[in-house]
């Protein structure tokens, strides 16, 4: 078993660092360790927990900005900011579901190591998008700080939003402050029944180009609808998902906007209303209509155009099932077996435009065997090694988390 | 010059000058390098126009190839490079260095993909930022950010600068409306990042290379994200006899829930300048003037407006006018975007800053600039985007007047000491350039910067990119990737082990 190190302080945590530093000790940083299975699987003697580092450190709401220590459940975190009616818009994505883990657990210095984002990304922008300064310790075992606390800040590199997704692999932040926003007051979803991939494509692009302001889009064939409705959510068919939050006037305008754009003769419109839309985003944005299976799991980011395309190639190949969030730019795909088909995937991707695939649910020594995330061409993949070795020297942080060499 | 002091000329290169640019014309021929006196002489200088500096030589390269080859060349033979868009940096991010190829990249001037349905425009980094907007309103589309220079200014520069504008607090800065990249490395690489998909894989080198200001690669191309036109946007003018009410009215504004597509404040003494210049009827008596700007579906906007105006009457508000038409709207606008001109038309000279602090220190932060106008015998007018709190006070001083560029620096210095002290940043969206270089360790310990600059050595280790701007002091890569550890045993028997 593996020495864990639990640090209650960011002087502790740079004070292990430091010293596996000096002995080229590998570590295994985590929060709550509830996204082990996702990434490449790690090989550390020691593992350096950070939810000792827990609690909010500062919270106005009228600044829009959070301060909170690493290790604090990202549920603390979301009940502190609905109770002043706001929200991390970027909606982070909850893996426990997909990973046969209970839901609503995991750190706020895991969802940002990961940068998480949910459906609403696609109108809010990432968890990267809403990073706005980061303290960490760097792989030399020194502290330091970047960004700042105000929304508005081009002050040296943005190192915040650099480390953001970086899994832990250049630093290990001690400290992290977000810009957070107002929650909506209500919201809504436009669904039209009975599209197919290509027509929903199609509805969705209409939709997104219009002041419609739809903060989430996504297409549910037939397969995964029958599953969620099997789940208890009110959907027969396929189902092409609208979401519209705001004030109360502005939502029932917009749906009627949309109504009037998408809902011509022959067509299926309903209007979800506020519980039953949330829960429906929660489903969506989660992938519980992959959750409890064996099957393995991807994660594609596209040009939203591109999703169907991308998926109709691949379902001529290999058996899958696939959704579309992120208005078809993101491909949630689900292959059964035990071959991931990984150059099949990466292939279709870059045929349609490019973007790239990520194997988010797979035993640990396939994990280990593929490429999780999306190989680099060679002069972007030496960079980034550069960029990890001016971070972390020795290799001590997460080694092997995101791709083989580090 | 005043006292920000450049990296020394190196000798050699400067010595070898006639072979450089005999090389850059076989690399770039025809026009594209310009060597004499008077055709460098409009490159001399960028918006920050107190410095000026001659290149050793600029070149205006049209194609990716050419980039990649000077590049290659520079890095190969030692030479500095400093990148330049459209040149209308406030904080010298584009001046010159006497030993260095100035890059004009404002021959990459075309739009390349319009791409309506993936809201995406590929174009090259010369096209201005207005330019993008312009090749797609046709469409009912525009390009969020809107620095002020949005006319001049490149989209290239953009990405270097991680411009704002007025509307950043609900669509973003540059960083958030990025999509891809392509760029050269210094050695010459070309790497693309990015595409019309909405998250970049593996590091987020888009990130890091928004706002940074040229001293990492040469972008050559962008991919950016565009959104729907808003379907209406109203305003409300809004005078409070002080900005301490005026900030309070933003405040409770935010904290009901509404993020106004722009929310602009004005001090009394930039109120005034501002009705002289355009007299769209400020009132002159307020303390402080508030332009909320609600942009969205016709049902929200009213539904916002009339909220809005409930929270400035219960704030005290002196004076409140809403738009009813688009030439209302504009007019108040127009005294608030003619804020810098009507303060040009008074003073000879001024320097505008561009610090950002937490809201609620305005009324601190402006009475202690009170007393620093006072110290240094120089006024000072206010301009603030109160949703974010980017502040940007123009320090009003006259060139010719021996020492008054100096006592505005020192005012300009002893404003960001302050906006840092608050809480703040240095600069909101004009970026570090030469101008608060010096002042970068007021708020980054040495660990900070070192940490920073050693993320150019991944890109630049010889630093030849943009050399003299964002840090104070050039540390060799060498230097800096050193490691002082001395191996023992586990230092820390407090530390809880499992």
């Amino acid at each position: 078993m593996p020495d864990t190190f639990k640090p209650r302080t960011a002087e502790e945590a740079r004070d292990v660092v430091r010293w596996a530093a000096a002995e080229h000790e590998p570590l295994e940083i985590v929060g709550q360790a509830s996204k082990r299975a996702l990434g490449r699987p790690v090989q550390a003697g020691q593992v350096l927990d950070m939810s000792g580092l827990a609690g909010i450190e500062l919270y106005e709401p009228e600044e829009l900005v959070l301060t909170a220590l690493p290790g604090t459940p990202i549920a603390e975190i979301e009940a502190a900011l609905a109770a002043k009616n706001q929200e991390l818009a970027f909606d982070p994505l909850d893996y426990g579901p997909l990973l046969g883990r209970p839901a609503g657990q995991g750190t706020l210095g895991g969802v940002i190591a990961a940068n998480l984002s949910g459906s609403k990304r696609l109108k809010h922008g990432a968890a990267r998008d809403h990073v706005l300064g980061m303290d960490a310790v760097s792989g030399r075992g020194e502290i330091f700080k970047s960004g700042g606390r105000v929304v508005k800040n081009v002050t040296g590199y943005d190192l915040p939003r650099t480390l953001t997704g970086s899994w832990g692999t250049l630093a290990v932040a001690t400290r992290l402050t977000l810009k957070v926003l107002p929650r909506a007051e209500t919201e809504a979803t436009f669904l039209l029944s009975g599209l197919a991939d290509a027509d929903a494509a199609t509805a969705m692009t209409a939709a997104m180009g219009s002041s419609a302001e739809v903060s989430a889009a996504a297409h549910l064939p037939e397969a995964v609808a029958r599953d969620l409705a099997a789940r208890g959510h009110r959907l027969s068919g396929p189902a092409t998902l609208l979401r519209l939050e705001g004030f109360g006037p502005s939502v029932d305008y917009r749906f009627e906007r949309l109504r009037a754009l998408l809902g011509g003769a022959g067509r299926s419109v309903a209007r979800v209303e506020v519980d039953a839309s949330r829960a429906l985003w929660r489903a969506v944005r989660d992938a519980e209509a992959f959750a409890g299976s064996d099957d393995l799991v991807w994660r594609l980011s596209v040009a939203p155009t591109a999703g169907p395309a991308v998926v109709a190639q691949l379902v001529g190949q290999f058996a899958c099932t696939a959704f579309y969030d992120w208005s078809g730019g993101l491909v949630w795909l689900a292959v059964p077996g035990v071959d991931a088909r990984a150059e099949a995937i990466r292939a279709a991707i870059a045929a349609c435009g490019g973007g790239h695939a990520t194997l988010v649910r797979a035993p640990a020594p396939l994990r280990s065997s593929i490429p999780v995330f999306q190989p680099q061409p060679g002069p972007l993949a030496a960079l980034s090694a550069r960029l990890k070795e001016q971070f972390d020297p020795h290799g001590i942080l997460n080694p092997g988390r995101m791709t083989a060499g580090h | 010059m005043s006292g920000i002091a450049m990296p020394r000329p190196d000798a050699a290169v400067l010595s070898r000058r006639d072979e450089i640019v005999r090389a850059l014309k076989e690399m770039v021929p025809g026009e594209g390098v310009i060597d004499t006196d008077i055709g460098m002489r409009v490159y001399e200088t960028d918006g920050f126009n107190a410095y000026r500096q001659m290149p050793m030589v600029v070149v205006l390269p049209e194609t990716v190839e050419q980039v990649s080859a000077v590049l290659r060349y520079c890095h190969d033979n030692g030479v500095k490079v400093v990148p330049r868009g459209a040149g209308t940096s406030l904080s010298g991010g584009a001046l010159p260095l006497g030993d260095g190829v100035l890059m004009s990249m404002m021959k990459f001037n075309k739009v390349l993909d319009i791409d309506a349905a993936n809201r995406a425009v590929v174009a090259q980094p010369g096209v201005t930022n207005l330019g993008i907007t312009r090749a797609v309103e046709h469409l009912g589309f525009y390009y969020a950010p809107d620095p002020s220079s949005q006319i001049a200014c490149s989209i290239g520069g953009n990405i270097a600068e991680n411009s704002g504008g007025v509307h950043s607090l609900k669509y973003g800065l540059t960083t958030n409306n990025v999509l891809g990249l392509e760029m050269v490395l210094i050695t010459g690489e070309v790497i693309r990042l990015g595409g019309k998909h909405l998250d970049a894989e593996g590091y987020d080198l888009l990130a890091l290379m928004t706002g940074s200001e040229g001293l990492l690669g040469v972008v050559t191309e962008v991919t950016v994200r565009i959104l729907q036109k808003p379907e209406m946007a109203r305003a409300a003018l809004v005078g409070f006899p002080s900005s301490e009410a005026g900030g309070q009215c933003v405040a409770e504004i935010i904290g009901a829930g509404i993020i106004p597509g722009g929310m602009e404040m004005m001090d009394e003494l930039a109120i005034n300048f501002a009705e002289d210049f355009v007299n769209v009827g400020y009132p002159r008596d307020a303390g402080a003037l508030l332009i909320v700007e609600l942009d969205g579906p016709e049902a929200e906007v009213d539904h916002l407006l009339s909220e809005v105006e409930a929270i400035a009457r219960r704030n005290g508000a002196s004076s409140l006018r809403v738009s009813t038409s688009e030439e209302e709207r504009l007019a108040f606008w127009a005294g608030r975007k003619s804020a810098f001109p009507a303060v040009g038309r008074i003073s000879p000279d001024y320097l505008c800053m561009d610090g950002t602090i937490p809201r609620r220190a305005l009324p601190q932060v402006l009475a202690r600039m009170r007393e620093l106008s006072e110290k240094h015998g120089l006024r000072c007018a206010n301009v603030f985007h109160a949703g974010d709190g980017n502040l940007h006070p123009l320090i009003l001083y006259d060139a010719n007047k021996p020492g008054e560029l100096e006592r505005a620096e020192d005012f300009g210095a002893d404003i960001l000491r302050l906006c840092v002290e608050v809480g703040g940043v240095l600069t909101g969206e004009h970026g570090v350039g030469i101008e608060k270089r010096d002042l970068m360790p007021v708020m980054f310990s040495e660990d900070d910067l070192k940490q920073q600059q050693r993320v150019k050595c991944a890109f630049d280790p010889k630093q030849l990119l943009n050399p003299g701007k964002v840090f104070p002091e050039l540390h060799r890569c060498a230097e800096l990737g050193r490691m002082h550890v001395s191996k023992g045993q586990l230092p820390f028997p407090d530390i809880p082990r499992f």
